[in-house]
């Protein structure tokens, strides 16, 4: 292997197998291929039959793909996930102490620490809840963060995702397949469990309830069956034993939420939201909008339900105050960020922007407010007419643009038509805010399939993988 | 439970129940139909499949779509035909589609059946539409939504979920029991002459052979078959899974646990339902005749179902209007 290649999971610069993929590497060699070709034929049917798909936009109703499933499992040792652990869990804490904070007192404005237009005149920043207190004073109760592994090693945080972050029911049936089809591999060596995702989701909306309810009635929100992520709506409602619900299934009558039931009107008190803040109140937000719930905002306002995740957490996952984050971290928490942020330059600054359009076929320059790897430039794999239509779009909107160095995404070991080949990963744990912070034990790994792409998203052509954590 | 799950759970059981009654519809014409001529006299090649059309109340509906009455064609139509909602297609379709919109609310066993059933259904219709195949595509759909009770049965906690299931069953076995029956009347003039007896025998076989009851028959009456006894059957039997009586005591009693107040109007109506088959007797039957008894069943049964969508499936807002929703607006359909 040459010095430029990714970081590999597996195998170390020498070719070796890492201590934390022996079980892994010996089950390979004494398995037949056969068995293995059989068995992930099994798991695609098995997955299309149970029907852990996502819906296909612009397809007729009934259009539902797959997300590639890949068995070969993203591996992490005990002792990097307890880092990876406490770096999650301070960040989310900083993340949610800056949202009370722009909604309240406005300290780290006042102190210098980040541009104040760069908050205020987001727009994702929602003036409406200004003064707004809530339970626990936690905004992103459910956070998705995004890591990637680069260079030696080093884990970096590509992304925070506070709005509607999903995925999770992925690590879920990931889980659940691979025990299924190799319980052998589970029984040679402990892998953290991640089946208690759901009591702990419940237990963390339960613990944010209005007025201190002992079992405050939990229901989860969705736009509808025809959401590309209905199943994992109606997954996480069915795991946790809760109602799901749509816009049309509420309504609000004295700020209070009440479901309409085969029974009468019963309240509600937190919501678990699947919609985004724009179509959640069509008296406050978009008007034109049938899958939200007049009032809703007002009954959140007046402390009468609690919405997880509030209105305007959008502002704290926006990439332009993604470069940030670090400086959060020592202003609320006085502590040094554990985790790592990607260098990232500005484009509405001078130099940087001089220096990012003199290198752009060496950097990823994405939208500030895209998400789903729409919208992005990979210049060591765009053609040169791209590169110029990116440069002529940057010129035109600086500051719609941020730029990061192309980090080599470390690689994993992935079953392809051709056999086993390295592909490129990252890593979405879920990050848990109710009356305490916590983090379930893996995450979703998500795979570019294509060889040499750094895409892993669904949208994309990307897979998923199980994330297994291995216990001490 | 919402009102709007109730409503999907009730609709998913109609259409799934649909769909075996369609495939059950299909194979009694094809019985009646294969029969040698002197067994149906007077018949051309298309009457069965016309009766078949008029039971389903899609006779008017298939001359404007798909214009002159053909076997091949309505058979295609009954089964298959997406511009039919009622085809066997469109129901296994609906009966998936509100799986999955209610997958929280049923169990991962049950919309794994409802969508096996889809996924399989292009592979398996694919010879459905010529002769040779069509027997093997209705036992397939039987075995399907047989699986799909099976497990339903065996995985669903008895909730609220389950009685609306089982309430939604209900309702659609007794229209299909009504339509049946009234199949076979509708050409109760038909056939005089000496083989008359004959005939009977074979065409109300077929259909107590589409109804799975033929050996519930035998039981019953040791006789030959014939249409008096099979009509007090079908409607008065206590114990025959599809007779109108059964379905009614289901109706009743699902009502019952469903209901929160005893007296409101959906559990008087179906309690009366149930009584007027529990103590009725086929010779008051015949004295209004039969054609008349089938054309009443159909309106009280109509006005039950429009009294469940009102009592459970409408929302109410947050004021008192609840007695007015207990009224219903049904009740004067029965004075």
């Amino acid at each position: 292997m040459n010095a430029d290649a990714p970081y590999d999971e597996m195998y170390d610069a020498q070719g070796n197998v890492r201590a934390h993929y022996e079980c892994f590497a010996e089950w390979v060699r004494d398995t037949r291929d056969e068995r293995i070709a059989q068995k992930r034929r099994q798991a695609e049917i098995s997955f299309h039959r149970v029907g852990i798909t996502f819906a296909v936009y612009g397809e007729e109703s009934g259009g539902e793909r797959l997300i590639p499933f890949d068995i070969a499992p993203r591996i992490i040792p005990a002792g990097e996930w307890n880092v990876l652990e406490a770096g999650l869990i301070q960040r989310v804490r900083a993340l949610n102490m800056f949202l009370h904070d722009i909604y309240h007192d406005r300290r780290i404005l006042e102190f210098g620490v980040i541009p104040e237009s760069l908050v205020l005149r987001n727009s994702h920043y929602r003036p409406q809840m200004v003064g707004i207190d809530l339970p626990s004073q936690v905004y992103a109760h459910i956070a998705g963060i995004d890591i990637v592994r680069a260079g030696e090693g080093e884990y970096y945080v590509l992304e925070d995702n506070l709005r509607v972050p999903s995925g999770v029911s992925y690590m879920l049936e990931n889980r659940k397949m691979m025990m299924r089809l190799f319980p052998e591999l589970f029984a040679s060596q402990a892998v953290a469990p991640v089946e208690h995702y759901p009591a702990l989701l419940l237990e963390t909306l339960q613990s944010v309830g209005p007025e201190g309810l002992d079992q405050p009635v939990v229901a989860v929100l969705t736009p509808g069956s025809y959401n590309s992520a209905y199943f994992e709506h109606a997954f996480l409602a069915q795991q946790m034993g809760v109602e799901l619900v749509e816009g049309q299934d509420l309504f609000v009558n004295d700020d209070t939420v009440y479901m309409r039931t085969t029974r009468g009107p019963r309240r509600v008190h937190v919501i678990y939201r699947r919609i985004d803040d724009d179509f959640l109140d069509p008296r406050v937000f978009r008007a034109d909008s049938v899958l939200g719930v007049p009032g809703l905002f007002s009954a959140v306002a007046a402390g009468r339900v609690t919405l997880a995740n509030s209105f305007g957490t959008g502002v704290a996952d926006d990439k332009s105050i993604y470069p940030y984050v670090p400086e959060m971290i020592r202003f609320y928490l006085s502590e040094d960020p554990i985790l790592l942020n990607v260098p990232t330059y500005r484009l509405s600054q001078d130099d940087d922007r001089k220096y990012v359009l003199d290198h752009l076929q060496e950097l990823v320059v994405k939208e500030v407010h895209g998400a789903g790897g729409y919208g992005m430039l990979v210049g060591p794999t765009a053609s040169r007419s791209e590169i110029e239509a990116f440069r002529q779009r940057i010129q035109a909107e600086p500051a719609r643009y941020i730029a990061q160095p192309t980090l080599s995404l470390s690689t994993c070991p992935t079953f392809v038509d051709s056999g086993v080949a390295p592909r490129h990963i990252d890593l979405r744990p879920y990050v848990l805010s109710g009356s305490e912070t916590l983090v379930v034990p893996g995450g979703l790994t998500r795979v570019a399939l294509r060889e040499g792409s750094l895409v892993v998203n669904s949208s994309q052509g990307g897979g998923t993988k199980d994330t297994w954590v291995l216990e001490d | 439970m919402l009102c709007r799950t109730a409503s999907d759970l009730y609709w998913m059981a109609r259409y799934v129940e649909r769909a075996e009654n369609n495939a059950r519809l299909v194979d009694l014409t094809q019985r009646i139909s294969l029969l040698p001529e002197r067994l149906d006299p007077g018949r051309s090649s298309t009457t069965a499949w016309r009766r078949a059309l008029d039971a389903l109340g899609q006779l008017e509906t298939y001359e404007a779509c798909r214009g002159e009455l053909e076997p091949a064609r309505v058979l295609a139509w009954i089964l298959l035909d997406t511009d039919n909602p009622s085809s066997i297609r469109q129901c296994l379709f609906q009966g998936r589609e509100l799986g999955r919109a209610q997958r929280g609310a049923i169990t991962a066993e049950m919309y794994q059946e409802l969508n096996t059933s889809w996924l399989d259904m292009d592979e398996m219709a694919a010879d459905a539409s010529s002769t040779d195949g069509v027997s093997g595509f209705l036992d397939w759909v039987k075995t399907r939504c047989a699986a799909f009770r099976g497990v339903t049965l065996g995985t669903m906690t008895r909730d609220e979920g389950y009685h609306f299931m089982t309430l939604g069953t209900a309702v659609e076995r007794a229209d299909n029991t009504v339509r049946l029956l009234d199949f076979k009347y509708a050409q109760a003039d038909e056939g005089e002459g000496g083989s008359r007896d004959f005939i009977q025998y074979y065409q109300w076989s077929a259909m107590l052979q589409a109804m799975s009851a033929f050996e519930t028959y035998r039981k019953t009456y040791r006789d030959a078959v014939h249409p008096l006894h099979v009509s007090e059957m079908m409607i008065f039997q206590q114990d025959m899974p599809r007779s109108l009586a059964v379905c009614s005591r289901w109706l009743h009693r699902m009502v019952e646990l469903l209901a929160e107040d005893g007296r409101s109007e959906v559990v008087r109506l179906a309690g009366a339902l149930d009584a007027s088959l529990r103590f009725g007797r086929m010779d008051d039957v015949l004295e209004g005749g039969i054609k008349p008894f089938l054309d009443d069943f159909i309106l009280r049964l109509e006005a039950l179902h429009q009294a469940i969508v009102a009592q459970f499936m409408t929302s109410i807002e947050i004021d008192g209007r609840l007695d007015d929703r207990r009224a219903g607006p049904v009740s004067s359909m029965l004075s």
